[in-house]
């Protein structure tokens, strides 16, 4: 099963299985991981299960679409490390990925 | 002072589909947003998105769905109150009273907390130096365009509020539009509009760019904005407006003393009662072993919950279950002449 990393603010970290398929948002929420609030369920309506992505995985990862710029321009201090946690599926692709959890989401 | 067996708290899907299922039962009832319409998520956040699992209707958008829950409530006469919030409940004798932001009060013998993920409030720039100049300088709304008259203005988001009050402030106020990358999220014409104003030095546009700091002081004189590359530069500015959209705030709701699991309420799945007796809780703000945040299951906990309430705004009445099809009464209730 890929292994993903969610890291604090901080610097707390957390190295979780998350089956294929799922997103990095539930595998975070089914978790307890604190830092993502997912509040509108995966909908990619609300900006609130923001993270940074580490640098060497921002180019593996499948590109943004235009939605999810246009909902990352919502969240709270984004930069170009910047994802919205539901639209990254989990993939053997990904095993090892590492995201931060930003301060706060709203 | 407002009597009525059951009041509704949130006119999303949900909370209206709870007018209906009360209303069928002969039972009356209030709603309460703090929205200025109807429709909650589905109006605020995806009017125009397609929704395909609301059962026997293979596709509607979140406007047409509440349109037509309005009008299936409609011989119930329902009062909603928008704009309005619950701001504290009390309970005396098994009733409740409620006292909204506007001074409104209910009493009622039951709640139905159908609050979605809480109200919707403005999203606000991530500096809190910010705050003591909100209202003054610092906006997140525009309510009088007088104050925006003659002064140097920075904006600050890259959807359509953002760029519609840029246009129109630039008209006569000297407009700063500062967005975090390069491209704006907005109608074509406006978008045209905008490269027109920049062309012509009416409105300076700085991207990718986002707030860093304000001067200290009473005032507000100028902000440096920052990039990704830490390169800095410093704005005059007498107003600071910000458009992030719309984040959903629990508010008073997590002081009522109920059972909390982060922002959810945990009910029984028998009648979705809170531990309160006569506070209900149902569609995404509820949470049980098993709940799916979707539409048709929010439905579906109306229906079992308004039989609760039911029983105890009549307790001196047994409930009967009745179907539509053939139930006189609830034919009635719905204005239906044969």
């Amino acid at each position: 099963m890929p292994k993903i990393t969610y890291i604090e603010q901080n610097g707390n970290s957390k190295t979780i299985e998350v089956d294929n398929g799922l997103t990095v948002m539930e595998g975070a929420v089914q978790n307890n991981i604190p830092g993502i609030d997912a509040d509108c369920g995966g909908g990619m309506a609300c900006a609130t299960c923001h993270v940074y992505v580490e640098d060497s995985w921002l180019n593996k990862l499948p590109k943004t679409e235009e939605a999810e710029q246009d909902m990352i321009d919502m969240a709270y201090k984004p930069n170009k490390n910047s994802r919205l946690s539901c639209q990254i599926i989990v993939s053997d692709e990904i095993d090892g990925l590492t995201v931060t959890t930003p301060e706060k989401q709203t | 002072m407002i009597k009525t067996d059951v009041v509704i708290i949130g006119a999303g899907p949900v909370g209206l589909f709870a007018v209906h299922q009360l209303g069928i039962k002969g039972l009356k009832s209030e709603v309460i947003d703090n929205l200025d319409k109807a429709g909650g998520q589905c109006i605020e956040l995806y009017p125009d998105k397609p929704i395909y699992d609301i059962p026997a209707v293979p596709e509607c958008s979140g406007k047409s769905l509440t349109d037509n829950l309005l009008e299936q409530i409609k011989p119930f006469g329902s009062k909603i109150h928008l704009n309005e919030r619950v701001q504290e409940i009390k309970e005396d004798k098994g009733l409740w009273t409620l006292k909204t932001s506007n001074n409104k009060t209910f009493t009622t013998p039951n709640i139905i907390i159908a609050g979605g993920v809480g109200s919707f409030e403005p999203r606000k720039l991530p500096l809190k130096e910010l705050t003591k100049f909100e209202g003054k300088s610092v906006f997140y709304s525009v309510t009088d365009k007088t104050l925006f008259k003659n002064k140097k203005i920075s904006i600050f988001g890259g959807g359509d509020s953002a760029l519609d009050w840029a246009l129109e402030f630039s008209k006569y106020s000297k407009v700063t539009l500062i967005h975090r990358r390069n491209e704006f999220r907005g109608a074509p014409h406006t978008l045209k509009e905008l490269e027109k104003l920049k062309a012509e030095g009416k409105i300076t546009i700085k991207t990718p760019f986002q707030i860093d700091t304000v001067n200290e002081g009473k005032e507000i004189k100028f902000i440096n904005i920052k990039n990704d590359n830490e390169k800095t530069e410093k704005i005059e500015t007498d107003i600071v407006l910000g458009f992030f959209g719309l984040i959903m705030q629990l508010g008073p709701i997590a002081e009522w003393g109920l059972n909390m699991d982060k922002k959810k309420i945990k009910v029984n799945t028998e009648n979705f009662q809170t531990k309160k007796p006569g506070i209900f809780a149902i569609g995404d703000i509820c949470t049980y072993p098993g709940k799916l945040k979707l539409i048709l299951s929010g439905f579906h906990e109306a229906a079992l919950a308004s039989v609760e309430c039911f029983k105890r705004a009549r307790p001196n009445e047994t409930y009967r279950f009745q179907f539509t099809t053939s139930s006189k009464e609830i034919q009635d209730r719905l204005g239906i002449k044969k």
